[in-house]
């Protein structure tokens, strides 16, 4: 059964939360859904900590879009559970191996490739190493006299989001919300330097040194979105919205919004979804309003460069 | 008989072929190993590394969907791979310098909802945690003879495909404006190829499993054309490292008690850093096949 509860995320907290009343008091009435979701500590957790997270991944994933490092995303997903793992198999806490493996490998990546951005193949071979690795700290960690049954892995894979602690919520809030002012500050720069490198740093901007802040708001980022949606999901909650914003409008700062804003009501959306039914995780249904609004972007965006056509 | 490592490599060679399980591995990673460094081969060249990732991170709903449904995981891994394939192929590409990005996203999004329904299929399922583990990280245990053959059947059906269109494949790879010219198929080849590519991600899946196909897929390619920039030859180099990658990994695993996905990543990096560390110490420019072939 260890199995459900990790996956599910919240089956732990069972008591909590009995399926048929949450999904009967949601739907009595707004007000009334709002108090209760108030009243209930994991959901508020859930619910303060997801909208930070879902902020600084809209605004950080719209320049991860913009300048096609989805990839690179991707790899930094799968280092911080390496990361996590290997804070647990040292006996460390979990936080600090999973901000600090996104870290240091996303400076890394921006080291090893050229002009900041890394090559495809490169990162492929590290990444798939790295998870390795994390396959082997998992065995260590299961096969270890503490007792662990495993669910930690999963929970890092597929996140734990209603399951998060007061001080867990205060740290993640609190870590995306500065990584979304840095990237508003250095937004402007930011913008010119991915559309243009070349004419960026001939009008002086520092494109070197922004690719590599960049990278690195891109692993803090993914080391606190890692315990909302889990280490292979957060990508999705990266590249979704701000694949949806781009579709939507060219217009980069409308865009830049439009995408966080995405991201929110997919995080809340998701958990509303998932606290009602209980047989569906809630990064299940975060993902999956979030590739519902990507997808109605590319439906929508597709008819009109149609009739633009005809 | 105990089992053992013994340092003497012959007894430690006709050990690992003392079980039925250990010989039905080694065969199927082998059949695994030779699809995966042919087709790895092709998507290394046409940098199509995401997609062949998304392809073999799909295969995971697919298996734990068919084991919701009670089908054969084999059944689950190919259909979901080879559906996903046709999708990518689909997705339509914009004009000028967007087109990448939001290809990119696309392809983002559906590997993340793709990891998500897994996620779902297995809540639902309920309770097979050291299922889930062997779905993504892979296991050498338990592989029958059914599968072996099936894995066979699939590959050579593949690898006649990929003779019968690698030559036009790789005209459309080197310079695709000259080969639609000429009356090459490009878009066609190209949807063909993602099949192919569906076919190997979801072979590999099953040993390696689908967060590691990576490494049977880029590594042994990406090691290969670092070597040598002869096409042909980096061709054959490529399965030949994929098959030491594989034996290797399977024998460790076996005479160890970590996961057989940790030996076969970690040999596969170490063959390319070692490749990268000689092409940098020789520091002879290796030009890729592409640049080699327009040469």
């Amino acid at each position: 059964m260890s199995g459900v509860a990790g996956v599910a995320g919240v089956a732990s907290l069972a008591g909590l939360r009995s399926p048929d009343r949450g999904a009967a008091i949601l739907a009595s009435g707004p007000i009334t859904g709002l108090a209760h979701i108030m009243n209930q500590p994991f959901l508020r957790y859930a619910f303060i900590a997801g909208a930070a997270i879902a902020i600084a991944s809209g605004l950080v994933g719209y320049f991860v879009v913009l300048r096609s490092q989805v990839f690179t995303g991707d790899a930094l997903s799968h280092v911080a559970f390496t990361g996590a793992l290997a804070a647990l198999a040292a006996g460390a806490d979990l936080l600090i191996g999973l901000y600090g493996a996104c870290v240091l490998v996303a400076l890394a990546m921006a080291a090893l490739g050229t002009r900041g951005q890394a090559d495809d193949t490169v990162i492929g071979s590290v990444f798939a190493w790295i998870l390795g690795l994390g396959a082997l700290f998992l065995t260590i960690y299961t096969t270890s006299a503490t007792g662990a049954n495993g669910t930690s892995g999963v929970n890092v894979l597929f996140g734990t989001i209603f399951g998060l602690s007061a001080a867990q919520t205060v740290v993640d809030t609190a870590v995306t919300l500065a990584v979304s002012i840095v990237v508003i500050v250095i937004g402007r720069p930011l913008l010119f330097a991915s559309i243009d490198p070349a004419v960026a740093s001939a009008r002086k901007v520092p494109v070197r040194v922004l690719g590599f802040l960049f990278l690195g708001l891109v692993g803090v980022t993914a080391a606190a979105a890692t315990q909302a949606v889990g280490a292979l999901l957060l990508l999705g909650l990266l590249a979704a919205p701000a694949g949806a914003a781009q579709r939507v409008t060219a217009r980069p700062f409308l865009g830049l919004w439009l995408s966080a804003a995405i991201a929110i009501v997919s995080v809340w959306t998701g958990l509303l979804v998932a606290y009602s039914e209980p047989g569906i995780p809630p990064s299940f249904g975060i993902l999956a309003v979030a590739t519902v609004s990507y997808l109605t972007a590319i439906a929508l965006t597709s008819r009109r460069t149609v009739t633009q056509r005809s | 008989m105990v089992t053992g490592l013994t340092w003497n490599i012959a007894d430690d060679i006709r050990q690992l072929f003392l079980y039925q399980f250990m010989v039905n591995a080694l065969r199927a990673g082998t059949i695994v190993a030779v699809l995966a460094g042919a087709l790895g081969w092709y998507m290394v060249l046409r940098r199509q590394a995401f997609a062949g990732h998304t392809l073999a991170i799909v295969s995971f709903p697919g298996a734990a969907g068919a084991i919701l449904l009670g089908i054969s995981a084999t059944v689950g891994y190919f259909a979901a791979a080879i559906t996903a394939a046709i999708v990518i192929a689909a997705v339509p590409r914009s004009a000028g310098g967007r087109g990448r990005s939001s290809e990119s996203a696309a392809i983002g999004t559906v590997q993340a909802f793709a990891l998500a329904c897994g996620a779902l299929f297995v809540s639902l399922y309920g309770g097979f945690l050291n299922g889930l583990t062997n779905l993504l990280f892979g296991s050498f245990l338990g592989v029958s003879g059914n599968q072996v053959l099936t894995l066979l059947v699939v590959a050579a059906a593949a690898l006649a495909t990929l003779a019968w269109i690698g030559r036009p494949l790789f005209f459309g790879t080197v310079d695709p404006d000259v080969a639609a010219a000429r009356g090459v198929p490009v878009r066609l080849l190209s949807t063909v190829f993602l099949m192919l590519l569906g076919c190997a991600a979801a072979e590999v899946s099953q040993i390696t499993g689908a967060l590691l196909v990576f490494a049977l897929l880029v590594m042994p390619a990406a090691t290969a054309q670092r070597l040598t920039a002869r096409p042909t030859l980096s061709f054959g180099l490529t399965i030949v490292i994929a098959l030491a990658v594989v034996w290797l990994g399977l024998a460790a695993a076996y005479f160890s008690v970590y996961p057989v996905g940790f030996y076969i990543t970690t040999f596969g990096f170490a063959g390319y850093v070692l490749a990268a560390l000689a092409q940098t110490a020789v520091s002879r420019p290796v030009r890729s096949p592409v640049a080699a072939a327009r040469a």
